[in-house]
Order: structure tokens, then sequence, then C-alpha cells
């Protein structure tokens, strides 16, 4: 038999983001239910057993368990009712019905809000078109990474990374670590795409080559995988003949980008273009009245600590729709300008402060963010794709886009 | 032959048949042949599950049967295959969808032409559901081709399967009704004495004598004629690449798309697939030397696809929908047609070569046609039905396929139907540990067997869910996992 | 001597400049102190926070992962990796237990990073 249930607030996903949401949600005094596929919550962070996590959310320096950890307990302590091993069948998003299965049973849930925090995957290898055999040993660098820090498996013995986004660069300092050799990363793009921090600890302390403007051009190997062949690429990202070169590596390990896990919730729901995930306005709600997402799922964040301080926004506003407190449809709209590739939120409100976050589309060694209505300007040096920049701006300040009627997002090269 | 079916029919003794090749071709037949009481039947099949070679990596169409020649064995069990699977639906709960197939040309008088004969061919093969389309009606069937196409052959009869899945199901079924089957172990060698097949000798060692031999080889049918000193038609490898689309692509695809046919084959398609992608291919290469593990893909090869599938439906390639490229080899023949026949020397021996498309569809027909022409009527062996045999294999659950309601009941009596594995296709534990139990020991055995870790993630979040599962119901550990091929292993060892 | 360095004390990842002034290193671009110490650290004696994991026994997962409760020298970091794998412990494991005290001589330990639960077998 399905079960019904009532709650003020449902939460999709029990990463940081959704966790976030969930306490937030829990502590406007709603009766908030999160459901989690995995038995436990947490996400990604289960097995990022690296530091680096908390320090704007927590302000403290925490590993990826660590800050699960803590979430959780808050959580707990908050009476945040959790179904895990669920798995959402069915989003009716105009009247807040979810249909979940889990081990347990079955469950409609009616909710006054909805807040989807469903993360993003890993680009597989599949969608990158290299030539050559299919043979095992290719894993992304997110589950290779669950098999080496949660289920106690090595995925061989000599390693090229593809891709240089942060897992990548993590994973290639892991493999080192447990005795694996890792011959290379190579990136596609002329700069790296994880944290320049990542770069120093987890290639540089290591001695291992980051091979930028270079590409995968073959995989070798019947059973498993044996060589790859790498070439060095040219502005259009095509292979240059001639400058091929093999190793003998047993994995290749992808760190290709993550996609919004966007899909199988609502086609009703509009997604940004650029950022290819959910478009929201500053207090996280969709174009779908009481329907909020958070984290990933709207555009991949560079740090998990925004993703939690977004989620919390997401449920604190969740909490208060679901009272029936909270109902301007006001929205401006924020316009990407040049140099800018994501940008956050796709709509301002006036419900929240506005947090804005930002990557660049190039490296720029001095460049300014203009905030063009609003007279704002902020500097940056050194800045890189892979970094995000985030401004933040109070209401008062906000109150020239109601005038101007949205906000224009730019970023300009100084010499 | 006549003396020694008498003499086996006195003493009561069965006739041993093995089938070398557990493809669908193989498969199929070995069903059949363990429906009869006088029949022992065994099959061999090299890779570790069945279906898992040519069959696996094919456009996975029941082709609707116009586009060969009246008079070929093509023709003649494309036509009849096709109407088959319908049986095969109910007997081995196999997917199939009738999405009907669409020819399309430019509609110049030549192309004209070409489809009229496409359409005239069909009547005399027997095709049915064809109706030449033009204007409005071809935008109908599909709304996304490219507005060069104005004229073109639709056949309703035509559709997609999982063909993998008539090999497994078929190998399951013939199991029930006491066929053997071994997985793994390859024919490596043959003893011919006096002009007859006597045994087959495989890689594990072990032999096997037969009264029958029927080789349904594949790729290798040309080196298992030579361990019994048939002479069969050099076979020739062809490879076909292929792009696996997102099921966002969908959308634009109705049924299967082909381009007017040439010499090379039936040209760059597009077509959905069974579990909801789309599938762009094939190429049409044929390789320079015997390589039947040549299963690489090509820039250029997968460069051209993308090319040809835009030309069919304009910007399908220009999304991000790609999620898998791969190839597949078929058995091509200088004849071109299939090879179904009992060796003129080698009394015993049946091949059953050069199955290339329409192979997929025709299989029914193939085994239909070497148990009543060869079996019954060559070799005049009076096959006799088991009184009692199992008719179909049972009906299999797959909770993406249910109504909510139903799950929820499901859930009630067993909580494994409640827990999702793949969430790209939604598949729960429970149809993971049945496909373990039914004897997949590969990821791609439970890939195949269930679509876990066909969708878009391809396995990034259900893999090791997939591999701890396999191994905690058969006890292998996780290091020695494969992923399909015997070298394919997974992992290496314990991190400590 | 004008040198950049990248700090990865915190995902910031301050690109600090050093400038030798005589002996004495001028030291700009740091957002916080920790900054200011990595550098001096990285010019003398380069420290980093190593985390891994631990062989648990009866635990409801395998591994516990552990960290070092503050940066130790970089170059002992493959020897101490060569002690840590030879360590078990025994479940249950708590949240910021010790796993190896004092494991660099200079008072940093080990810490276990997540809870590990005891399965009774």
């Amino acid at each position: 038999m399905m079960k019904g249930i009532n709650t003020d607030v449902l939460v999709i996903g029990g990463g940081a983001g959704g966790m976030a949401a969930a306490l937030s949600a829990a502590r406007e005094k709603s009766d908030v239910i999160l459901l989690e596929r995995e038995n436990s919550t947490g996400g990604v962070l289960n097995q990022c057993i690296h530091n680096g996590f908390g320090l704007h959310f927590y302000k403290e320096e925490l590993t990826g368990p660590e800050f699960a950890d803590k979430l959780f307990n808050e959580m707990t302590l908050d009476r945040v009712n959790i179904i895990s091993e669920s798995y959402v069948s069915e989003v009716d998003v105009e009247n807040k019905t979810v249909r979940v299965l889990s081990p347990d049973g079955a469950y409609e849930i009616y909710a006054k809000a909805i807040v989807i925090a469903t993360g993003a995957r890993e680009r597989p290898f599949g969608a990158l078109m290299i030539p050559g055999d299919r043979p095992s040993g290719i894993y992304t660098a997110g589950l290779a990474q669950r098999f080496v820090n949660l289920e106690n498996r090595l995925p061989g013995k000599r390693a090229l990374i593809l891709g240089s986004g942060d897992i990548g660069l993590i994973m290639a300092r892991r493999l080192v670590l447990e005795g694996m050799k890792v011959e290379a990363v190579v990136e596609r793009m002329p700069f790296p795409g994880g944290l320049l921090r990542n770069i120093v600890q987890c290639l540089e302390d290591y001695n291992i080559p980051l091979y930028l403007s270079h590409t995968v051009t073959k995989t070798v190997g019947r059973g498993r995988l044996e060589k790859v062949e790498v070439s060095e690429v040219d502005e259009n990202y095509n292979p240059i003949p001639g400058t091929e070169k093999i190793y003998d590596v047993d994995t290749l390990i992808l760190s290709a980008g993550l996609i919004p896990q966007v899909e199988d919730i609502s086609d009703s729901l509009q997604l940004d273009r650029v950022n290819k995930g959910y478009a929201v306005s500053n207090s996280c709600e969709t174009n779908i009245d009481g329907i909020y997402a958070a984290g990933n799922n709207v555009a991949v964040f560079d740090l998990v600590d925004y993703v939690a301080a977004e989620g919390w926004v997401a449920g604190r506003h969740a909490a208060l729709k679901s009272k029936g407190g909270e109902n301007n449809t006001e929205k401006y709209p924020v316009i990407r300008g040049k140099n800018v590739s994501i940008l956050v939120p796709s709509y301002i409100d006036f419900n929240e402060s506005l947090r804005l976050y930002l990557r660049i589309s190039k490296p720029i060694e001095h460049g300014r963010v203009i905030l063009k209505e609003l007279n704002i300007e902020k500097k940056f040096v050194d800045g890189v794709p892979s970094e995000m920049i985030q401004m933040v701006l109070n209401k008062k300040k906000m109150e020239l886009i109601r005038e101007k009627g949205g906000l224009f997002v730019e970023v300009v090269e100084d010499e | 032959m006549h003396f020694l079916h008498g003499f086996l029919l006195f003493l009561e003794v069965k006739m041993k048949i093995l089938v070398i090749g557990g493809g669908i071709v193989g498969s199929l037949l070995t069903k059949e042949l363990s429906k009869y009481e006088n029949i022992d039947v065994t099959l061999v099949e090299a890779n570790y599950d069945l279906g898992a070679g040519v069959t696996k990596a094919n456009s996975a169409i029941l082709h609707g049967g116009y586009d060969d020649e009246p008079s070929t064995l093509r023709a003649k069990l494309c036509a009849r295959g096709n109407k088959m699977y319908d049986d095969l639906v109910d007997e081995l709960g196999v997917p199939v969808q009738r999405t009907g197939s669409l020819v399309v040309s430019e509609g110049n008088d030549g192309d004209k032409k070409k489809i009229i004969e496409l359409y005239k061919r069909g009547i005399a093969n027997g095709v049915s559901g064809m109706k030449i389309v033009e204007g409005e009606e071809l935008r109908k069937i599909e709304p996304y081709l490219s507005p060069v196409f104005k004229y073109g052959l639709y056949c309703s009869s035509a559709g997609i399967t999982e063909p993998w899945i008539v090999a497994i199901n078929s190998g399951r079924l013939a199991e029930s009704n006491g066929a053997e089957i071994m997985l793994g172990d390859r024919v490596v060698g043959g003893l011919v004495r006096n002009k007859r097949a006597v045994s087959a000798v495989l890689n594990s060692g072990k032999k096997i004598q037969a009264d029958i031999f029927i080789n349904c080889a594949g790729l290798y049918y040309e080196e298992i004629a030579k361990y019994f000193d048939v002479e069969v038609e050099k076979v020739l490898l062809r490879k076909g690449e292929y792009l696996l689309l997102d099921k966002a692509a969908k959308q634009f695809v109705n049924g299967v798309i082909f381009p007017l046919p040439t010499k090379m084959g039936k040209g760059k398609l597009i077509l959905p697939t069974i579990d909801g992608g789309v599938f762009l291919g094939p190429t049409s290469e044929d390789l320079k030397s015997f390589d039947p593990e040549d299963l690489a893909t090509t820039r250029n090869g997968l460069e051209e696809i993308l090319k040809s599938s835009d030309e069919l439906v304009p910007g399908i390639s220009k999304f991000n929908w790609i999620i898998k490229s791969f190839a597949g080899l078929r058995p091509e023949t200088e004849g071109k047609d299939f090879i179904i026949k009992r060796d003129e020397e080698i009394s015993n021996f049946i091949t059953v070569g050069g199955i290339r498309s329409p192979g997929l569809t025709a299989a029914p027909a193939i085994s239909e046609y070497v148990i009543n022409e060869i079996l019954n009527g060559q070799m005049n062996i009076k096959l006799i039905k088991k009184e009692k045999i199992v008719e179909r294999i049972p009906a299999k659950i797959r909770v993406r396929e249910e109504s909510f309601e139903r799950i929820s009941e499901l859930i009630e009596k067993d909580e494994l139907y409640g827990r999702i594995i793949c969430q790209c296709n939604q598949v729960s534990e429970r149809e993971i540990v049945d496909a373990v139990h039914s004897g997949a020991r590969t990821i791609e055995s439970v890939k195949l067997r269930t679509r876990a870790g066909f969708g878009r993630c391809q396995g990034g979040f259900c893999t090791w869910k997939v591999a701890k599962i396999i191994s905690r119901e058969t006890g292998i550990e996780l290091e020695e996992l494969i992923m399909n091929n015997e070298n394919s292993y997974l992992l290496e060892g314990k991190v400590r | 001597m004008n040198r950049k360095i990248t700090c990865v004390m915190c995902p910031v990842g301050c690109r600090i400049t050093v400038e030798m002034n005589g002996d004495e290193p001028v030291i700009s671009g740091n957002r916080c102190t920790r900054g200011r110490q990595y550098v001096i650290d990285e010019l003398i004696k380069p420290k980093r926070v190593l985390t891994t994991s631990v062989k648990v026994e009866d635990g409801d997962l395998p591994l516990v992962s552990v960290k070092t409760s503050g940066p130790i020298e970089k170059k002992i970091i493959m020897d101490k990796m060569k002690e840590i794998k030879k360590k078990t412990v025994g479940a249950p494991v708590k949240i910021g237990e010790i796993i190896i005290e004092n494991i660099d001589g200079n008072g940093v330990d080990l810490l276990a990073t997540r809870k590990v639960k005891k399965i009774h077998k």
C-alpha cells in the first residue's frame, strides 16, 4: 500500500545543498522531509576525504565526511525526517506532489514547497567521442574515488588523468599516495579546470605533469586498458597530427566536467542556457511558484560552502512559502555580459539579498566585474574560470535594479 | 544418416547436437531444438554471456524485409522472421516496439524509381504494412526530418528490439527444457573421422562428442568450419560505428529513419532504442585483415555519423546528447546471401554463416529453416516434440514499466523492488539480483539484461553498486570481477 | 627575487607575492594570516595536511578516513603513508578519535574524520 504524507517542505537530495536546505527549513519551524537516494546523507562529501571544506559555512576547515557529519547531526537535532535509499519516480510541480519509492515502501508526498537539490553528475567517457577500443579501466574520477575511499579498492597500477577538474586533481594525489603511478594530467583547454590550490598541492607536490591544450586521442586495449594516445590540440580543440604520444597505462581517470542533474523532474522548469541548470532567483525560486533549487543543479559551483549557503537560502524561503508568508512575484532578469560564463542567479527578486556568483570565460590577469545599473565594480587579479567570483549585495543596494528593470553583469579586462 | 537415425531410435538414445556460437541465431536454434524429445542439445559460447558478439553491437532493428531480392534467403527469412517476433514477445518476454521504418529520398525521378522498386520488392517478399508517403504524410511520420526529403517508403511492421535479450532469454528457456549452455568456453579444434565430424575440442580441454554440429559462430564461422574440414565462403569483416544519444533526443525521432540504400548497405540511420535513447549510425568500413576483436571506433567514423545524421534530422548532433560511442562487426561474404546448409562432404555438419543484416530480424526464421529444411527435410530426422515443455520464461518485472500502485504492492512483499540501483533507467535491486541469479556474472551482462548503466550517466553512479551486488550474490571478490571478456578486470586489488 | 606562491590553506587560493628585502621576506596578496604563515613555511619548510584512510576491522565500512590535526612536513608524507598503511583499528571509531598519536614527532596527531560503526558478525 502506498502511503500518503503531508509536509511543509520536501527536499529532494541529501548532499550539501539539500542538507543545508532541510536544516534551514526546519529552523523556520517547518515540517521537513529530505529524500536521499543512498543509505546515508552527505552525497559526494562522504567520499571527498580531503580537507578544504567548511571555511565559509562553518568557519572551520573540515574534510568532506566531517562536513557531512556536522550537517547530519544538526538535521537530527532539528527533526528533519529523512527517507533514505529513496527514488523520486514522479513529480507534479504544480500540485507539489511527489511519488517516491524506497525499500520501506512507496510514498506519495504532498508538500507546500519543494527544494530540488539533485546535484550534478560526471560527464561520462562515452560523451567524449574518443576513438579507439572500449576496454575496462576507464573510470570517471568520482567512481574511482568511491572505489578507493569507500570500497577499499584500487582501480589499477598506472593511470593517466583526462581533464583537470578538481576531483581529477584530488584523485591524482590520492592514487599516488596509495602507490599508483600517475603519468600525467591532460587538459583540453589552455587553462586548468580545477582550483589553482589543487594544481599546487595535488600535482606540483607530487611531480605529476599537467599538459594543457592536450587530450586523449585514442584508447587501446581489448580487455583491460593498455595504452592511451595523447595529442596536443589547436585553438579549436582539434588534435594536431604528429604530436601523438603513447602512455602505457591500465587506468584512465576522467575529470571532464560536471553536468547539472536537471532531467526527469519536470519539463516545465526553466533552465539557464549556459549554466545548464535550473534558472533561479536570488531566493532560489524556479519559474514555478513554490519550487526552489539550489546547488550544482543550478550551476556547477567551485566550493561546497557556496552550495550549502545557497541550500540554506532555498530551504528558508521554501519554509516561508509553505506558511504562505512569501508571495512576491516581482522578478527582474540578470543578463550575462561579455567574459561571463556561469552566472547565478538568473533572476532577482526582493525577498533576499543578492549573492552573485560568476565564472569568467577565460583567464584574465587584471579585470573588473561591472554591475552597470548599480554603479558597482569589483576589481580582481589573476582571475581564472575555475574559480568563481562571488559578490554579495544587500537589499538596499539592490533597489536600483527595480528602477532599471534588470541587472547586466559584465567583466572587462584591464591592461 | 537414415541408418544412424533408425539405430538411435531403436536404442532409445537421443541424438546429440552441438550448436557452436551463442549469438541470437545459435541461441534461438538451441531453444527450438530443446523442445524435441529425441534431441540432446548443447550450446557452447566463447563469451561470458549469450548475444555478446555481433548480436550486441548492431542497429537492433526488425526490418520490414523489402531490401533484398525475393530469390534470396535474406529476403525470405527476413519477412518471415519479422512476423515471428510477435510470438517471441510472448514466449521470451522480448521487448519489441513496432515503431515503423521510413526510407527517405529527395524525390527526384531516380529516387522515386528506387523507392517504388523497394515497395515492389517488399510486396514480392510478403512484407506487410508498406506505404509510399510524401509531403504532409511524410512529415507527420517524422516531423523533424530535414525538409529536403520529400518522398519515402513507410513500413509499419518494422521496429526495434533488444537482440541480446532474445539470445539470453532463448538460452534460459532452452535450459529449462533441458539444453546445456556452456559459456566462456571456445571451440578450438574439431575431430573428423570418415567424413563425419565426431567431436569438438574446447579451450578448457573438454571434448564434446555429437551426432550433428551446427556452426553459428558468426565472425568466427570460417575458423570453426576449418576445424571440421568444411570449406565455406570467406568471411569479410565490416565495421559499423555507432553513437548513442541521451533520452532527450528521443523527442526528435519516432521510428527507424533510413536514407536510400547503396551497395555498401542500408546507410547511416537514426532510430530510437528500446530503453528510450537514440542510435545514430552505422558506418560501413571493410576491415583490411581478419581481426574479429577489432571493435575500435575511429575519429573519421564518428564524425561521419554526426554529419550524416544531421543531414537526416538537422541539429540532432548539435546538442550535447552523446553518451556513448562504440563499434560492431558484421560477417559479410562475397555472395552476400545467408549461408545455411548441410555440408556435402562432412554430412553431419551444418553451416549457418554470413548472417549479416537483416540477420537479427531473420534469426527466428533461420532457426525454423534449419529445423524444417535441413534436419527434417534433407537429413530426414523425424523430430519428436516433447510431451511437456516449459512454454515460456516467466515474465520479468521491470520497475520502470510498472505502475506506481503495482510497485507499491511489490515493495510490500519484497523491499528489493523499492531499492533503485540505476537511477537513470530506474532499475531496482530485485532486477539486478534476478539477473545475477539467472547467470549474469559480469558488469556488462547485468547491464544488457537489466539496462542498469545504459542511461545518461553510463554507470558513473551505479557501477560500484552493481559490482557489489554481483560480488555479494556470487561470492566473486570485487577485484576478480570483469566488465565483459576475460581480461577486462575492473579493479586491481585492495587499498588496505 | 620576486616569487608568487599559491596558498593552499583554503580554497580561496590567494596568489601571494614574496619579495626579498635583503634577508627579510616582504609578503603581500594574502587575505588572512594563515596565508602569511603558509608562505613562510613554503620558503623554509613546506607543510601539508595529509588526508588518507586507515583499515578498520569489524566496521560497517572497510576504511576510516583520517587527517593530520595540522600540517606536517611535506618531505615526510610518503614515509608516514607507509606507517599509516600498516595501521589497523577496530570498530567502532568515533569522529575526531586519535588514530596515531604524534605522527610527525612535533605534536600533530592522525585523527579519524568519520565514524565507523561496529558490526557483529
